[in-house]
């Protein structure tokens, strides 16, 4: 049973393009999603969930990846995005009822989801959302579905059933081990990720996307959605954008002015 | 009153308390009362520390799992002493390891979580963090709406203050129960990272940060940050680079940081590099390409080469020191 085909979920969020100016808007200050794409964080993820995929053989030798995401209809196109770039399916929750779900909530209706794909090997993620950045979701994911917890992976492989991660802080640089099945986050240090080429967004097309409702998850409209969620925003404030100061060119003596500039602002 | 956990990691470096932890002992004991919830050792030197901030009750278990998987057992550890001392909050630094345990543990209390707190006040019993959200674009005032708020607070949210009076803790240990999952993730190899000498990036008032225009020579910015007392921080280009370490890199990947004074040098100023420094109070830029789009966000900006620049500042700072 060496290296068996892998059965993998991978989820992808739909985030606002950060090259854009992003607002919140609303009465519960929820942030506007038009202008968006997939977020470039989970593209690390998809890309660890395809390098393991290709070693064993690809989807001819029965590996699965499907992207899973929760979001709105518009959402979809993350799903797309990552088919094109050569998940297997896709599943996309969708409800009216879970706008607005905090971490919490999110994670519950995520956790219920994956629940409906059978054994899965491996979950996998991004280190962190690029809009709400919280890096929530990998955690409170792995508690719920009782998974083994590997995350901020700048490496990992993969090999029999023991999958194995290194993770960098400040302090440490750890070695995890654990047993399939487990959830795994990828820092951007992790891969590089392939783009998706023209073969991949032709078969894109033939490739399942199943749409589910909080219904079909067995779940509450009240467990989710702002009504659902353990947290509030009270109050948002747009900050003024930054502005260009002063700009200088250096005629010879601007490490001098530098200098005057710290001394009038007091910090030497 | 009632009772606000403070999580303290003392598997690391017993004995001693960390800044932060100081900073949340601050926070705790301004809305209720501070109870110390300590993975390792309640050394004497520890228990002196909590009593001069004000802890009076301290949990602690030196359980082996603590140390020997990955982050779960520690949130388990907080959740269950949480939930035995029935506390209405909990505080954890939010280092990854600090918000991951406040996302198991707000899972385990059914409470509502939030991270990246930059300060924490207190509004007629409930606990007010305040962010910045969608990279520094907007402050947010955020609430748990559960009867435990978990909290994830970032460095310097608050001045540390010791008690007006001293306290001598109790100490209980507490035997957790560890979930069977989160016995899951072992803990193979640490290897410790060898320490700079420089402040931390998140602790310092100035950081100087070199990107791609060093060219993989780091000792202009070391020199201006030595003269300056400050952090050297860095842009994704020149960690991926090799020149310093990964844990120097500022930006949406790597550290946010709010300094007093950000010196940029030779970074482009890329969406993910201002992700992590726009926020800080006041930005110098030097940069050769007067086109950079750091200079759009520079109170001061300097066109020219730094291999100029750099040293006659640290030799001008030197001179008027002398
Ligand atoms: C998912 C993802 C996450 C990322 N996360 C981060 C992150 O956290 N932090 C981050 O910084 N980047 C991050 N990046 C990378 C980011 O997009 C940029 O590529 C990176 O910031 C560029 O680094 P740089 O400014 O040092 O290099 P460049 O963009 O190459 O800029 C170098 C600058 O140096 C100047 N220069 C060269 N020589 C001199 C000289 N002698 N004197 C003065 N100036 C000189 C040049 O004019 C130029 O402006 C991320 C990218 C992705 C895709």
């Amino acid at each position: 049973m060496e290296n068996s085909a892998l059965n993998i979920v991978v989820l992808v969020k739909y985030v606002p393009d950060a090259q854009f100016d992003r607002h919140l808007t609303g009465d519960a200050h929820t942030i506007d999603r038009s202008e968006s794409i997939l977020s470039e964080l989970d593209e690390y993820a998809l890309e660890a969930a395809l390098a393991l995929t290709d070693a064993r053989g690809g989807a001819k030798a029965g590996n699965v990846v499907t992207a899973l995401t929760l979001g709105p209809a518009s959402a979809a196109a993350a799903v797309k995005k990552s088919l094109q770039i050569g998940a297997t399916q896709g599943l996309h929750v969708t409800d009216d009822a879970l706008a607005g779900s905090d971490a919490s909530a999110t994670s519950l209706a995520l956790a219920a989801a994956i629940k409906t794909l059978g054994p899965v090997d491996l979950v996998i993620t991004g280190m962190a959302s690029t809009d709400g950045e919280t890096s929530l979701i990998p955690a409170q994911l792995a508690a719920r579905l009782g998974l083994a917890q590997l995350t901020f992976a700048s490496e990992l492989e993969v090999e029999g059933g023991t999958v194995t991660a290194r993770r960098d802080g400040d302090d440490y640089s750890e070695e995890i081990e654990a047993s399939l099945p487990a959830l795994v986050s990828v820092t951007d240090q992790a891969n590089e990720p392939r783009y998706p080429n023209f073969k991949g967004i032709i078969a894109a097309k033939k490739k399942k996307v199943t749409t589910v409702s909080l219904a079909d998850l067995g779940l509450a409209a009240s467990a989710v959605g702002a009504e659902g969620s353990l947290t509030t925003v009270s109050a948002a404030a747009e900050r003024p954008a930054r502005t260009a100061g002063t700009i200088i060119t250096d005629s010879g003596d601007a490490g001098i002015q530098l200098v005057d500039f710290l001394a009038a602002q007091k910090l030497i | 009153m009632t009772a606000i956990v403070v999580y303290i990691d003392q598997l690391d470096a017993p004995g001693k308390l960390s800044t932060t932890v100081g900073q949340l002992l601050t926070l705790a004991r301004g809305a209720g009362e501070p109870v110390a919830v300590v993975a390792g050792p309640a050394s004497a030197a520890l228990l002196a520390e909590l009593g001069a901030y004000g802890v009076a009750r301290v949990l602690h278990s030196e359980q082996a799992e603590l140390g020997e998987y990955l982050v779960a057992p520690k949130a388990d550890l907080v959740a269950q002493a949480a939930a035995a001392v029935s506390a209405s909050a909990v505080l954890v630094d939010n280092s990854p390891a600090g918000k991951e345990i406040a996302a198991r543990a707000g899972v385990a209390l059914n409470a509502g979580v939030i991270t990246d707190a930059v300060a924490v006040t207190y509004d007629g019993g409930t606990l007010v963090a305040h962010k910045s959200v969608l990279a520094g674009s907007y402050t947010v005032q955020a609430r748990a709406t559960s009867a435990v708020a978990v909290i994830s607070v970032k460095a310097h949210s608050v001045e540390a203050s010791l008690a007006a009076e001293a306290v001598i803790p109790a100490v209980e240990a507490v035997e957790v129960a560890f979930a069977p999952a989160s016995l899951a993730a072992r803990v193979t190899k640490r290897t410790p990272r060898a320490a700079s000498g420089r402040p931390e990036l998140e602790d310092a008032r100035i950081i100087v940060a070199g990107g791609r225009g060093l060219d993989g020579d780091f000792t202009p910015v070391e020199e201006l940050a030595d003269v300056l007392g400050a952090a050297v921080g860095a842009s994704r280009a020149a960690t991926d680079a090799g020149w310093i370490s990964h844990a120097s890199q500022v930006g949406q990947t790597g550290k946010k940081v709010s300094p007093q004074l950000y010196i940029s040098v030779g970074i482009s100023g890329a969406i993910q590099q201002k992700a992590g420094m726009q926020t800080s109070k006041l930005i110098v830029a030097v940069n050769k390409d007067a086109e950079s789009p750091i200079f759009e966000i520079a109170d001061f900006g300097i066109v020219g080469d730094l291999f100029k620049i750099l040293p006659q500042a640290v030799e001008e700072i030197k001179k008027r020191r002398a």
